[in-house]
């Protein structure tokens, strides 16, 4: 099983890599609609890539109003 | 305009081969107001000269965002205002009979035919592709029914058509969360055929085209019209309720909410 921390370094290692945003730049806490800079659009691309990535569901409803990395770790977590 | 080829504003075909296709264009993502319709009615008496020579018909967008985004709910907004109740409805029922004319074509065309999705494949985009015989996605797509977060149901066919392919347990789930779902899951469920690598699904696309080309027209027409038929009388039932819950002033307000939102997720309520 995954463990939290390793949850998180992994979003925060594909959301760089996907945005092309240097991996040292984000940082759990951020909020990141701002520190990626994206719209509604790229958010379902990324909800898309997490879901791939982590092999679960994420219903949109369940991420509505999680906007950092850290609470988005734990939704994730909730479902592996 | 050539039957044989289209250039438009929302939309282009070309007829090469045996196998048509039919290329989404307008950004944002496609959304489907009145110049789409307009191109699409003529894409629809095309088909009709189009298809004595072709076996398949593929439609795919060339926009990055995705397939299709669904019903232009600004222009639906925008058209509605200042408008008498009574009139705002018989111009929502006009545009849902003349859409319901296109996908009823697409759907009954006597040919293979294969939606190749990718990105944003929600509400009146979702009813475009199921109108068709065959989903074939790229793992970038994501479908969605968000209607009732406007206080609708989807208008373009999309309960009847969806119920004819899945369970009604899926239906319902779809339908009264509004979740939005990869193509994955929607292969599990029975929605799509193949799943393809981002970018790649007009090329399997083609390469199911000539698949089907194959085999004897005739038998593959048959089999169609047998095992998919047309939910005439609960695609009319669907153009009712529609109208019926349009005129409601939460259904506005969604509206207006929905056009004014920077929300992330605008889809959502």
């Amino acid at each position: 099983m995954e463990t939290s921390e390793k949850t998180l370094e992994e979003i925060l290692s594909l959301a760089a890599a996907h945005f092309k945003v240097p991996r040292e730049k984000l940082s759990p806490d951020d909020d990141f609609f701002k520190t990626l800079g994206i719209d509604s659009l790229q958010t379902l691309d990324l909800l898309t890539r997490l879901e791939s990535h982590f092999h679960v569901e994420l219903p949109d409803y369940e991420l509505q109003g999680v906007s950092d990395f850290r609470t988005l770790a734990g939704k994730i977590q909730a479902r592996l | 305009m050539s039957v044989q080829g289209f250039k438009g504003q929302a939309l282009s075909w070309q007829s090469k081969n045996g196998i048509i296709e039919l290329v989404l264009r307008r950004g944002p993502c496609n959304e489907l107001g009145s110049l789409s319709l307009d191109e699409l009615e003529k894409f629809a008496a095309a088909l009709s000269h189009l298809q004595d020579e072709a076996h398949a018909l593929i439609i795919h967008s060339e926009l990055k965002a995705g397939f299709c985004a669904g019903a232009d709910l600004r222009e639906l907004y925008q058209r509605s205002q200042g408008m008498e109740k009574s009139e705002a409805v018989r111009g929502v029922r006009d545009f849902l009979e003349r859409i319901h004319h296109v996908l009823n074509t697409v759907d009954a065309a006597p040919l293979t035919t294969i939606a190749a999705v990718h990105g944003v494949t929600f509400g009146g985009g979702f009813e475009f592709a199921l109108a068709c015989d065959l989903i074939i996605a790229d793992k970038t797509a994501r479908f969605c029914f968000p209607e009732l977060r406007l206080g609708l149901i989807p208008g373009f066919g999309g309960i009847p058509r969806l119920k004819r392919d899945v369970g009604n347990a899926v239906v319902r789930d779809l339908l009264l969360t509004g979740r939005s779902f990869n193509a994955t899951k929607a292969q599990q469920i029975g929605l799509v055929s193949q799943v393809v690598a981002e970018g790649e699904a007009p090329r399997a696309a083609r390469a199911t085209a000539a698949q089907v080309g194959k085999f004897d027209r005739q038998t593959a027409m048959t089999a169609k019209k047998f095992i998919k038929p047309i939910p005439l009388d609960e695609l009319r039932h669907e153009i009712d309720i529609f109208c019926q819950l349009f005129p409601r002033p939460a259904v506005q307000t969604a509206l207006k909410k929905f056009v004014e939102s920077k929300d992330a997720q605008p889809y959502l309520p």
